[in-house]
């Protein structure tokens, strides 16, 4: 039985995706920077703190849409160990593990109250993605601030 | 190497062929810079000068850089008066103004200002210090008085003051260490270097020592780099006073250092050097900011395609 089938105390899903191997309590956060619920037309249900092969995780379950596994990369910045599962007629046609992109833009905000990408101009925040280190670091593209912990507090 | 139509925003990422290169432009400057001779290398074309901060040399040399090359300035003149004023985003006032001139010269308070001039301009930006962050024509006239004044292969150099939020002393440090410099970092504890900068430029090829008074590296280096210390850095005048007193430099101090050592400061001194120093063969940090003059004439050369 996949990890899949055995979350039935959600509903499992007829045609869409499901992320799965969320880090648990992040499952909120994946929401956000995937705009979800807001651009999606169907059901969309997380789990949270369930039980799974490598101790606690989160999933979210997205009815209906099939997402990118570009569109989905960025959440690799709080997930990084989640799986894209796409369903269609309820069976896992297509399964990928996210990877931390090497560039981001639009999802979290500088940390840097000065720089230019926290004032009025028309632009998004850019991040370098670095990952050399054991621990993952953003530089910002406009002022070079690193954020290097609680990435998820600053989400936009 | 091929610079034309490039934003010159930072030197962080340059590699030494695209610094030595620069240099070697501004040494064919001088004769022009210092007035010795005529020049209509950049005729007929425009420099558009934004400050949105107040600034007399890096202004000032930017301006006559243009002037003395043949082209004329455009200035933004005074904020207050401007659309700036009245809530124009920058990355209109670019759009704007890139109508108007064929370069860009941009001085802002926030950090990351000039990367987003480039974004919107479509003539080259100079970035004439953003915030705290980039001053690259500060860095390039620094390296040149080094080279004019001392020498870049097999250098020692101190830095003393504040190193710790001296944009200055990181992007300085930053470019000698692709010349694998010996640096002597001197300052109060509480202005030291941060470690993230230090250790970068250890990998690039730096060896760093860290001292806590100029008497303990002084008779030992080619150049010292002075820089001021910001009072309001300090809890209390009293505490301000004591760190001010032993990063000064006085004929005193100057008594067994080497007889070619060069003193720069980046300007506007405080009290940090005393008067005495600057007529002293050491002293070179007037000439330091005449050099910004041919390292801009070279860098507005090069970027406008006149030279190559």
């Amino acid at each position: 039985m996949s990890d899949i089938d055995t979350e039935l105390r959600v509903r499992r899903i007829e045609n869409g995706t499901v992320i799965d191997h969320i880090t648990a309590g992040k499952a909120l956060n994946v929401l956000k920077i995937l705009g979800l619920p807001d651009s999606s037309q169907g059901v969309v249900s997380i789990l949270l703190n369930s039980k799974g092969k490598y101790g606690q995780k989160d999933v979210v379950k997205i009815e209906n849409r099939e997402l990118k596994v570009e569109e989905v990369d960025k959440i690799a910045l709080i997930a990084p160990n989640a799986t894209i599962n796409i369903i269609r007629n309820f069976n896992v046609t297509r399964k990928n593990k996210v990877h931390i992109p090497s560039f981001v833009e639009g999802v979290v905000e500088c940390i840097n109250p000065n720089c230019i990408s926290n004032s009025n101009e028309p632009i998004t925040s850019k991040f370098k993605v670095n990952t050399e280190d054991t621990n993952l670091k953003l530089r910002c593209f406009y002022c070079g601030r690193v954020i290097s912990e609680n990435i998820a507090e600053h989400l936009l | 190497m091929k610079f034309k139509d490039h934003h010159i925003i930072s030197t962080r990422n340059f590699s030494r062929e695209m610094i030595d290169h620069i240099l070697a432009a501004a040494e064919k400057m001088e004769t022009i810079a210092n007035g010795e001779q005529r020049s209509d290398l950049l005729a007929g074309k425009v420099l558009a000068v934004l400050f949105f901060e107040p600034s007399t040399r890096t202004r000032m040399s930017f301006e006559t850089a243009m002037l003395r090359l043949g082209g004329d300035v455009l200035n933004l003149g005074s904020v207050d008066a401007s659309s700036i004023s009245k809530g124009e985003t920058l990355a209109d006032t670019i759009r704007v103004v890139d109508g108007y001139a064929d370069a860009i010269v941009l001085r802002h308070p926030r950090e990351g200002a000039a990367q987003l001039a480039s974004e919107f301009s479509r003539v080259p930006v100079l970035n004439a210090g953003d915030g705290a962050g980039h001053h690259p024509t500060q860095t390039l006239l620094d390296l040149y008085t080094i080279k004019r004044e001392s020498h870049l292969d097999g250098l020692k150099i101190a830095l003393a003051g504040d190193l710790k939020y001296g944009r200055t002393v990181h992007s300085l440090c930053y470019a000698l260490s692709l010349y694998g410099a010996q640096i002597t970092l001197i300052s109060p504890n509480e202005l030291r270097m941060p470690e993230e900068i230090i250790s970068d430029i250890i990998a690039r090829g730096a060896k760093i020592i860290e001292v806590d008074s100029i008497d303990d590296a002084i008779n030992d280096v080619d150049v010292l780099y002075m820089t001021r210390i910001q009072k309001e850095r300090f809890p209390d005048a009293a505490e301000y006073q004591k760190v001010a007193n032993k990063l000064k430099i006085t004929m005193e101090t100057l008594k067994d250092v080497k007889h070619e050592l060069k003193i720069m400061h980046p300007l506007p001194r405080v009290n940090e050097i005393d008067t005495k120093v600057d007529d002293t063969p050491h002293a070179c940090y007037f000439k330091q900011a005449f050099y910004g003059v041919p390292v801009r004439m070279a860098l507005l050369g090069l970027v406008l395609g006149a030279i190559e």
